[in-house]
């Protein structure tokens, strides 16, 4: 039963994409995929527990990836999921639970005056007109391609593969020194600072000291968190 | 979009996609100018990078240019090294007070 | 020698430079001497220039010499060019002849000055400004020269600068020059539009073509300057007041050489004047009001040097009146006879003021002659010149001006009479004053003292019996009395001493005697002697039996006509109450509140934009949202009506 319906789905689809017209399969993926994007965002921003708000968000994470598979580009959905849901989200839980920002926010109340329906009535105008604006100009110039046309037989993988190492190159080479740099940059910013050291540690013993008077405080500090 | 043309979008012809991306980019800034957790509003952040991912991925594909593919790829390296560092700030700020909210921090007040 | 006419210049910028270098180690007297010797330098290469210029054949005798292009802008090319020809050799020659002798005389006179090299140095500056003045080819180097000599005149007016009344002096003698200045200029622009060039060769080239009212205009502006700088109505005020300065500074600058720089100024422009009659009559009209004015001013005036200021003023009024009357060449003649009698009648003042322990005034003079022999006859000499007793310099110059003037219009001639038995009788009673009669100088105090002269010079306490000056100073006194002795040579018709003859092609188409007959000439020349020897007579009589005659001292005319006082009210105190409305009102109120006001503007702006700063993170996302949204709306409006 299962492989009639895998079937006549393919059947379908390759009747669909021969004459070039979306097929339903198409759509119907899309139309989910979208839900699911637009779920889980409404779901990041309304949830009250950041917890609750990192799950959302794999959630989009995942439906873009779906979108990314429609249109053929395997090799960026897989990466998606593995380095945005699988890496970053992570990350961010482990940040949740290590500080305890887990508490839940009042998302009623406020405190900056008008924030709350500015913000609502720029993201609305916003969106209009950026939906406008895709509708009344061109926003593509029909160029060539640049960097290698996505016509070609080969895999995704393999044209991107190409580009990267050809084309762009330099920006590879760039981007790992970010890396780097921004690891770097964690460490230093994550470690405590180290602990005071003050002099007293050494032991000249002169017999000036007088070691029968207590021990300040000064000896041993400790920053506390 | 009246110039597109051959949509290799799964056969969906790409304003679809671009109006997603356009919808999902304003939840992310919503998101961002609403919640006071500094966390949430670095996943709305995430929001708004993925939603410019998409807008790339559709243009590759409406010019035939697998550039727009590059780009993503570079954004994903970049949005991940951002996090990192991000959140290493939101470590060492937030190490003294636990439930500290972006309201909290106004000493750059004019 | 006349490619070096540069060293005329040259060589008293020399003795700047040593001055200010080396001034105050050769000290009293060696930087005088020093001095002297850099202006008897160029006086000699004068004359050596001017036997070249001799041997120069054509209708006018000239030699041009450009030294570099100075300002060369476009269509303008001003060149700092000389220009030697009779008119400017003559003024060379006296220039640097009397200057020479004054700076000799200035080494005794000025002896155990505190500012002796000084002296010096701003005399040197004096002698190059005016030698620029005279050899400039062009109006604007004319104009550096007549600047330069203005600036030299207010330094060495104000020399004793602690004296207030020599610093106001000073300040009053620079801003009627200043006046004279602008005036000057404004002509210079005029011209420059109109011609095209300030070369006095291109200008007088093109007289024909730029209209009488253009020529008016020009002449009538350079007159503005000719009447400060030569003192004429009604800018004269400031030559009494420079008698502050020290007598050699009155002799050469406001008698022998400065003062008539505008008189040749308006030599240097006769074509100009030729081409306006109506200019010139105003010029002559100015010259003789101010002859008449000035001899009745000197005619009350108990201060010895303001009478001889005041005598300049109105000698110079007859040179401008020859001017106008088109009598160039007999202009020239006063004006270096009277170089030689009034430096002459200054340098001796000099030495009597020396002399009495630095006494001016007349009244406490008396039988100086008996004390002063050599300052006596060589004063008496100048003195007779100048009243135009023949057969001295001063009766033949003066002649020759009132025979042109009565050729020009007889009511000019009536006016010239009139002020010449006016200058022998104010010059009498000087000299009876000064020189005869008794020894006032006795006394403790000067009849009617500081009655209306609480400025003037007095001795301190009581005067030892007077002194001949050093031979520094009774040199150049002799040298200058033959001078204007023996000056009236220049008046006769040889071809070699005749000053007329050998300056006359610089002037096409004056007036000179052209038009009177030789018996015309005898009556007014006898008239003129008639009248020379009256007013001396009536002078000694008045003046050497006593000196308190207050009822012919008119208060009017003590004060000069109230010049200073109307000038005073009109523009004066309405000058310093527009000066207190700017500076309080405007200067606190509009300038400064402009100034601050944009501060304090800034400042409000800055605190009410400052509120953007809320230190929210998510507010300034707020903002950059808003941002985004109108960089939507643009690119919206531009698809829309592009």
């Amino acid at each position: 039963m299962a492989v009639v319906m895998h079937g006549v789905l393919l059947a379908a689809t390759a009747a669909a994409t021969a004459t070039g017209h979306a097929s339903l399969v198409d759509w119907g993926t899309f139309v989910v995929a979208a839900a699911i994007v637009l779920s889980g965002a409404i779901g990041v921003v309304v949830a009250r527990n950041p917890v609750h708000s990192a799950l959302m968000l794999v959630m989009t994470l995942f439906g873009i990836a779906v979108l990314f598979v429609l249109q053929r580009d395997d090799f960026l959905a897989a990466v998606q999921v593995i380095v945005y849901a699988g890496a970053i989200v992570v990350l961010f839980l482990f940040v949740i639970m290590f500080l305890g920002v887990d508490r839940e926010e009042n998302i009623a109340a406020e405190p900056l005056r008008g924030q709350r329906p500015l913000a609502v009535a720029l993201v609305a105008l916003g969106v209009t007109g950026l939906l406008l604006l895709g509708e009344v100009s061109k926003w593509t110039t029909g160029a060539l391609s640049v960097a290698g046309s996505t016509d070609s037989s080969t895999s995704n993988v393999a044209q991107l593969g190409t580009s990267v190492y050809t084309t762009y190159l330099f920006p590879f080479e760039v981007t790992s020194a970010l890396l780097v740099i921004a690891v770097v940059g964690a460490v230093a910013l994550a470690r405590r600072p180290p602990a005071v050291v003050t002099a007293p540690d050494l032991d000249l013993d002169d017999g000036l000291v007088d070691e029968s008077a207590p021990a300040t405080d000064d000896a041993h500090q400790e920053v506390t968190p | 979009m009246t110039g597109a043309t051959s949509a290799l979008n799964g056969n969906i012809s790409g304003e679809w996609y671009l109006a997603l991306a356009a919808v999902l980019f304003a939840i992310g800034a919503f998101g961002l100018l609403i919640r006071r957790n500094v966390l949430v509003m670095f996943m709305c952040v995430e929001l708004m990078l993925n939603a410019a991912n998409l807008t790339f991925v559709t243009f590759a594909n409406m010019l035939h240019d697998i550039g727009g593919q590059v780009l993503v790829f570079f954004v994903l390296v970049v949005a991940a090294a951002e996090v990192v560092v991000g959140l290493g700030i939101v470590v060492a700020i937030f190490r003294r007070r636990a439930n500290a909210t972006a309201d909290d921090f106004h000493l750059m007040k004019g | 020698m006349l490619h070096l006419t540069y060293l005329i210049i040259l060589l008293p910028l020399v003795g700047i430079a040593v001055q200010v270098l080396f001034g105050r180690r050769l000290g009293d007297p060696a930087a005088g001497a020093v001095a002297t010797v850099f202006v008897g330098a160029s006086f000699i290469v004068s004359v050596g220039v001017f036997f070249n210029l001799l041997t120069v054949h054509g209708a006018v005798r000239s030699f041009t010499q450009n030294l570099w292009t100075w300002i060369p802008v476009g269509g303008m090319q001003i060149h700092a060019g000389l220009y030697v020809d009779p008119l400017s050799m003559t003024m060379v020659l006296f220039v640097t002849g009397i200057s020479a002798l004054i700076h000799l005389y200035s080494i005794g006179y000025m002896k155990g000055d505190r500012d002796y090299p000084k002296f010096f140095l701003y005399l040197n500056l004096f002698v190059a400004s005016m030698l620029i003045l005279v050899l400039g080819n062009n109006l604007l180097v004319t104009y550096v020269g007549w600047e330069g000599v203005g600036t030299c005149s207010y330094l060495l007016v104000a020399f004793w600068f602690t004296r207030e009344t020599a610093a106001a002096a000073g300040k009053k003698a620079f801003i009627y020059n200043r006046i004279g200045d602008a005036g000057f200029i404004a002509a210079a622009f005029l011209t420059f539009d109109k011609v095209g060039s300030l070369d006095y060769s291109v200008i007088f080239a093109n007289v024909g073509k730029i209209g009488t009212a253009n020529i008016t205009a020009i002449c009538l502006l350079l007159m503005v300057g000719v009447a400060a700088k030569s003192a004429q109505i009604p800018l004269f005020p400031w030559l009494a007041d420079a008698m502050e300065g020290p007598t050699p500074v009155s002799a050469l600058i406001h008698a022998a050489t400065m003062v008539t720089a505008g008189v040749y100024l308006l030599c240097r422009v006769n074509p100009l004047l030729h081409a306006s009659p109506d200019a010139a009559w105003i010029v002559a009209l100015i010259g003789a009001a101010t002859a008449f004015v000035a001899a009745t001013i000197a005619c009350a005036q108990n201060d010895i040097k303001k009478v001889l200021a005041y005598s300049t003023v109105s000698q110079l009024g007859y040179m401008v009146l020859a001017i106008g009357a088109g009598a160039y060449e007999a202009a020239i003649f006063l004006m270096v006879a009277h170089a030689f009698f009034k430096g002459l009648l200054f340098l001796g003042s000099g030495s009597v003021i020396h002399g009495l322990h630095d006494e001016q005034d007349l009244k406490r003079m008396g039988n100086l002659r008996v004390y002063m022999p050599i300052t006596f006859v060589t004063f008496g000499i100048g003195w007779l010149a100048i009243a135009g007793v023949p057969p001295l310099s001063g009766f033949w110059a003066k002649g020759d001006v009132l025979d042109n003037a009565w050729a020009a219009h007889p009511a000019l001639w009536v006016v010239g009479i009139f002020t010449a038995l006016l200058t022998a009788y104010y010059m009498s009673r000087l000299s009876g004053l000064a020189f005869f009669g008794q020894d006032r100088w006795k006394n403790k105090v000067a009849i009617d003292a500081d009655a209306d002269m609480p400025d003037a010079h007095h001795a301190d306490g009581p005067i030892p019996e007077p002194h001949e000056s050093k031979w520094v100073m009774t040199l150049p006194l002799i040298v200058l009395a033959v001078l204007a002795a023996a000056g009236g040579v220049m008046a006769f018709a040889t071809p070699h001493l005749s000053l007329a003859r050998w300056v006359d092609p610089v002037f096409s188409g004056s007036l000179y005697n052209d038009h009177e007959t030789t018996s015309t000439i005898w009556k007014l020349s006898t008239l003129d002697a008639v009248v020379a020897v009256i007013g001396v007579f009536i002078g000694l009589r008045l003046w050497i039996t006593r000196a308190d005659r207050p009822k012919l001292e008119w208060a009017f005319l003590r004060h000069s006509w109230y010049f200073n006082e109307i000038f005073d009210a009109i523009i004066g105190r309405p000058g310093a109450r527009l000066a207190e409305f700017s500076s309080t009102v405007i200067e606190d109120k509009v300038i400064d509140g402009a100034v601050d006001g944009t501060g304090a503007l800034v400042r409000r702006t800055g605190m009410a934009l400052r509120r953007v700063q809320t230190g929210y993170v998510r507010n300034y996302a707020l903002w950059i949202v808003v941002g985004i949204v109108a960089l939507f709306g643009f690119m919206l409006t531009r698809t829309w009506w592009a």
